[in-house]
């Protein structure tokens, strides 16, 4: 499980990113590096394409230009072998839209072990349960049996239980409540400290941001703006004007 | 609690707002009491603590089942709670304004942006057409609308967010009600507009002397905006205080809410998290 931070391996590399939607151009030539073990976060506001971003480097939206290489292999547009999916998993922003209705907790845990093969799928849905902080007692629910935070738990689960190496995090905790996103923040830095984890991670919030990454992407209409270390927001070493202005909302109202 | 000189606006004394669930019944609100003079007073606290149904009580909006007490639930000397369907329909929209969440789902989506404005002046006032044209296009400025004859003809989903919520801040103020009760106003909306949506509010509240309740997740945002803050936990109010006292909160449960915001420059591995007592509840 331990790799070494020390060797400076590129997790994630994407060059000259383009995505259109019809003549809408989401993604303008966008180039983004990760390191292995690395936490990179992604601001903008809606309609810059962080979102977009991580989304076609998922496989749920294909490219139209550029390259994507994960974990030293080189990716096209459109298909993902399962290799790619060992490798990368995602969260969604939203616990009530992400996970299956009708389907038992068990039941979203089963069905990526079994595409992949694993063996010891009783004792991994119960360790990835334990893991997230849920005890056996939540296995045979269905998810409008649980509070937002716990299908957010549930949902990091299934993420982790394919023992990625890379996670997309696509707003985890924006529809949480504060004291919720305490906790769920919390479990994703366990989670990246004892798995060595990657993590790319999307969010309008500064001070989320700034709380689980090194270094952030400040993204608007469809480019990045700049790529700053998350020191840089707090010393205010950056320049672009647009980060300037993303910081001053996070800051909260001012009269006057 | 603080006096008003010219009397409270809004009372609420030991107000209960009760489910029946299939299972017993379900207390959403219990026993909440508070006045409301011409100030900003901020509701906070988690889902479910029942802050946005103490809202929705006030504006008569409950659902039909669930039942509701009071021992007062008085506006401007009119009892809320007994007064009549009627007296409720002329009291909301003219005198007491609601500011939802989401513009995406607030709107009337096949009605134009500019006859839903209309429509509530219509409903409470005596005027003619072009007259009521004029102050809708009036009040679309003053919500910094910038071309409003274009605005007025657009549908709700030809507008952004922000756009949305200006809009809905234009229809609750034309008929100049006396109180406005925001409902997360600005939690669907990007950051950067958030704060424009919100000066715009402070603007017009501030102008009009109205008398404001801000419910919200946020505590920070609520206690930079608003005079006073009433923190709810479990359909009960577990401390009131001035917005500048925050950081002298003496409730676990406010400092909790506090404590547990990542902020830009501080460094706490891991993130304190709150430990809810069962005390609080009781």
């Amino acid at each position: 499980m331990k790799m070494g931070k020390l060797t400076e391996k590129t997790a994630l590399s994407v060059r000259d990113m383009v995505v259109t939607f019809n003549e809408y151009v989401a993604l303008d030539k966008v180039s983004v590096d990760v390191a292995t073990g690395e936490s990179f976060g992604i601001v903008g506001e809606s309609g810059s394409g962080k979102s977009t971003l991580l989304r076609a480097v998922a496989g749920l939206n294909r490219f139209d230009e550029g390259t994507l290489t994960v974990d030293g292999r080189t990716y096209d547009s459109r298909s993902r072998d399962k290799e790619f999916y060992r490798t990368v998993q995602m969260v969604f922003q939203d616990p009530y839209g992400s996970l299956h209705p009708r389907q038992t907790v068990d039941r979203l845990l089963l069905e990526p072990l079994v595409i992949h093969g694993f063996d010891n799928i009783d004792m991994r849905i119960a360790r990835a349960l334990d893991e997230v902080g849920l005890g056996a007692g939540f296995r045979f629910r269905y998810s409008h049996q649980l509070s937002g935070g716990q299908r957010q738990r549930i949902a990091i689960a299934r993420a982790l239980i394919l023992e990625p190496k890379i996670l997309l995090l696509d707003e985890p905790t924006s529809a949480l409540d504060a004291s919720i996103q305490a906790e769920i923040l919390n479990l994703l830095e366990q989670a990246r400290k004892d798995r060595n984890l990657t993590f790319v991670m999307v969010s309008h919030d500064l001070g989320v941001i700034s709380h689980m990454c090194e270094r952030v992407a400040v993204m608007k209409s469809g480019q990045i703006v700049e790529t700053v270390p998350v020191e840089a927001l707090e010393k205010r070493a950056f320049s672009a004007d647009y980060t300037r202005q993303l910081l001053v909302a996070s800051e909260g109202f001012r009269r006057g | 609690m603080t006096s008003h000189p010219s009397g409270p606006l809004l009372t609420v004394d030991d107000l209960r707002v009760t489910f029946p669930t299939r299972t017993g019944e379900v207390q959403a609100v219990r026993g909440v009491s508070f006045t409301l003079g011409r100030e900003r007073l901020g509701i906070v606290g988690e889902s479910g603590s029942g802050k946005s149904q103490t809202g929705r009580a006030i504006m008569g909006l409950t659902p039909g089942h669930a039942k509701i007490t009071a021992s007062k639930l008085e506006f401007d000397g009119i009892d809320l709670l007994k007064a009549t369907p009627k007296q409720r329909r002329d009291l909301r929209g003219k005198r007491i304004g609601m500011i939802l969440q989401d513009p995406k789902y607030s709107l009337n989506p096949v009605m134009t942006i500019g006859k839903q404005i209309i429509e509530t002046l219509l409903a409470h006032e005596k005027l003619s057409r072009s007259q009521a044209r004029t102050r809708a296009l009036e009040m679309l400025e003053a919500v910094q609308i910038r071309d409003p004859e274009r605005v007025f003809g657009l549908y709700p989903n030809e507008v952004s967010g922000g756009m949305g919520q200006r809009v809905m801040i234009a229809m609750m103020l034309i008929c100049g009600p006396e109180m406005l009760i925001a409902d997360e106003p600005t939690s669907a909306l990007d950051v950067t507009v958030q704060l424009d949506v919100l000066s715009i509010l402070d603007k017009l509240v501030v102008e009009r002397g109205m008398g404001l309740v801000f419910i919200s997740h946020d505590l920070r945002l609520v206690s930079s905006f608003c005079d006073r803050v009433i923190v709810m936990y479990a359909g009960r109010i577990v401390e009131e205080l001035p917005s500048a006292d925050l950081a002298q909160a003496k409730h676990p449960y406010t400092q909790g809410l506090l404590n547990c915001l990542p902020t830009i420059g501080t460094d706490r591995h891991p993130l304190p998290v709150l430990e809810r007592k069962a005390e609080w509840s009781a």
